[in-house]
């Protein structure tokens, strides 16, 4: 074999594994795996466990409810609070159970992307409770909470203006892609989780980790609402499959 | 565990107490009946070892991990087992986000020593560098779903993940300590598992509910091993019991742990 062919060879597979994808096989706006299901918890009002990719997360809602402490409750309307919590077998190494900051600005920002979709109007004075349980992390936690706790909030009875759909775009290797695993969520260069409501147009979650040019940062909002389309859809089979409602019916 | 408030828990005891006089539980279940039980082994990834096991409406998850730390200093040379456990706020309406109360600590406990007592794990074989760095096995038992009886679903869940458990190999160099690719599996000695039973009235009902939890006069967890040593025994509940009926609740918590065994 001469030299000239086999350096055509080398540069043809560079090209190959260029154009072939990412880390786990996926293209680039390819959601991973994910799978809701709603009305797992007993006790609880609604729930919906989510898996998407290896996250595994149980969210239960509670409410409206009285508001404790009582001085926190508002007049005229009802408190959307949101907990993010994360088990300590989630994550390698084992993590402590006490809640980091981490997750109380989750919790926070959480609250945030669901409150808009929610009719808080007629619960004055109460509290509705969300709370998500990461049993098992794999980057992107956080779009995958908002996804599993709008399914729960529906699950719950709780009056909505539409549902909340999260996904997140960033950059690996010079690359816009969709909803980044926990290896490109280390390793990218960007990450962007966004929230959106569907019917109603607009974004309710918005950060950025990293650092991006704006043509490229507006390349992942745009990418991610698609992924967050494609979620919608997702979530919209989880109800139908718990309440049996057909396709005619629902129109 | 649940709330103790006033008029409807004195209702639930009144009605309780009523069935009970017929012989019969609320749900419809002998008093030595358990409720069905499920254990799954191998749900976490990343964890070292999992199993989630229900019991009834009650659901618990368990996590294994095996990590590198530091021993105590009263034992320099001896690998450490914790247990900790979480009331998530998912599991009742009554459960709250914040510290583990006195009842997450107190099923830790109760499994821990029930784990530790019975000697499960040779902890002289589990040190790396004596002194300063040896494995240390975490038992987290996070707590899903509430209703009644977490003692005996914590226990199997605990047993039954520690039995899957999955342990990395290190390898110790003139000091340095480096991970190899190996697992290897948990050595366990013995495998103790709790039975709880609540006396209300006169009667002893094996796996109470919460609502019977709630009305319950004394609570009994006795855990077992494979050759039916007692190896922890706690009491709860505000009355007493005679020795006549510790006598009666050993013998009928014996012949349940046989039954729940067969789950593992």
């Amino acid at each position: 074999m001469s030299k000239a062919k086999k350096t055509t060879k080398k540069k043809r597979t560079t090209k190959k594994s260029k154009a072939k994808t990412r880390y786990d096989g996926r293209k680039a706006n390819e959601l991973r795996p994910t799978t809701i299901e709603s009305g797992v918890l007993p006790n609880a009002d609604g729930s919906a466990y989510i898996e998407m990719g290896r996250n595994k997360i149980l969210v239960g809602v509670f409410g409206p409810r009285e508001m404790h402490p009582r001085r926190f409750a508002k007049p005229n309307e009802a408190t959307l609070r949101c907990r993010y919590h994360m088990s300590p077998f989630s994550v390698d190494p084992r993590r402590s159970p006490a809640p980091s900051r981490r997750d109380v600005e989750i919790g926070m920002v959480m609250s945030w992307a669901i409150q808009p979709a929610v009719f808080l109007e007629k619960y004055p004075r109460s509290v509705i409770d969300v709370y998500c349980e990461v049993l098992e992390a794999d980057g992107g936690t956080r779009t995958a909470c908002i996804n599993a706790a709008t399914v729960a909030l529906v699950d719950a009875g709780i009056p909505m203006r539409d549902l909340v759909s999260s996904c997140a775009a960033g950059v690996m290797d010079g690359k816009v892609v969709l909803d980044l695993g926990d290896y490109e969520d280390k390793e990218g260069e960007a990450d962007v989780p966004v929230a959106y409501m569907p019917k109603l147009g607009k974004i309710t979650l918005l950060q950025m980790d990293g650092v991006l040019p704006v043509k490229t940062f507006t390349e992942c909002v745009d990418l991610a609402i698609e992924g967050c389309l494609q979620v919608n859809e997702i979530q919209r089979e989880a109800l139908k499959k718990k309440y049996g409602i057909s396709e005619e019916a629902e129109e | 565990m649940a709330s103790k408030s006033g008029i409807v828990s004195r209702l639930k005891r009144r009605k309780i107490h009523e069935v009970l006089g017929a012989g019969n539980r609320m749900d419809g279940r002998a008093l030595d009946e358990y409720r069905e039980i499920t254990l799954k082994t191998g749900v976490m990834e990343k964890t070292s070892g999992s199993a989630e096991v229900t019991i009834g409406k009650s659901r618990v998850l368990v996590g294994v991990k095996v990590q590198i730390g530091r021993p105590f200093e009263d034992t320099p040379g001896r690998g450490v087992l914790m247990c900790n456990a979480e009331f998530t706020p998912l599991a009742h309406p009554t459960f709250e986000p914040g510290r583990p109360g006195a009842n997450a600590i107190e099923l830790a406990r109760v499994v821990d020593r029930g784990l530790r007592s019975a000697e499960i794990l040779d902890f002289d074989k589990l040190s790396l560098i004596d002194g300063s760095k040896v494995y240390m096995v975490f038992v987290d038992i996070y707590v899903l779903s509430y209703d009644g009886n977490l003692f005996d679903a914590a226990s199997l869940a605990a047993m039954a993940a520690l039995k899957t458990t999955k342990r990395p190999v290190h390898t110790v160099k003139s000091g340095v300590i480096k991970l190899t690719k190996k697992t290897q599996a948990l050595k366990l000695r013995k495998s103790p598992l709790a039975v709880t039973l609540a006396k209300i009235g006169d009667n002893f009902l094996v796996d109470p509910t919460a609502d019977e939890e709630e009305v319950l006069d004394a609570r009994l967890t006795v855990t077992f091993d494979e050759d039916d040593n007692i190896c922890t025994i706690q009491k709860g509940g505000s009355d007493g019991i005679t020795v006549e009926e510790l006598h009666k609740a050993l013998e009928l918590a014996q012949v349940k742990v046989a039954e729940l065994r067969k789950y593992l």
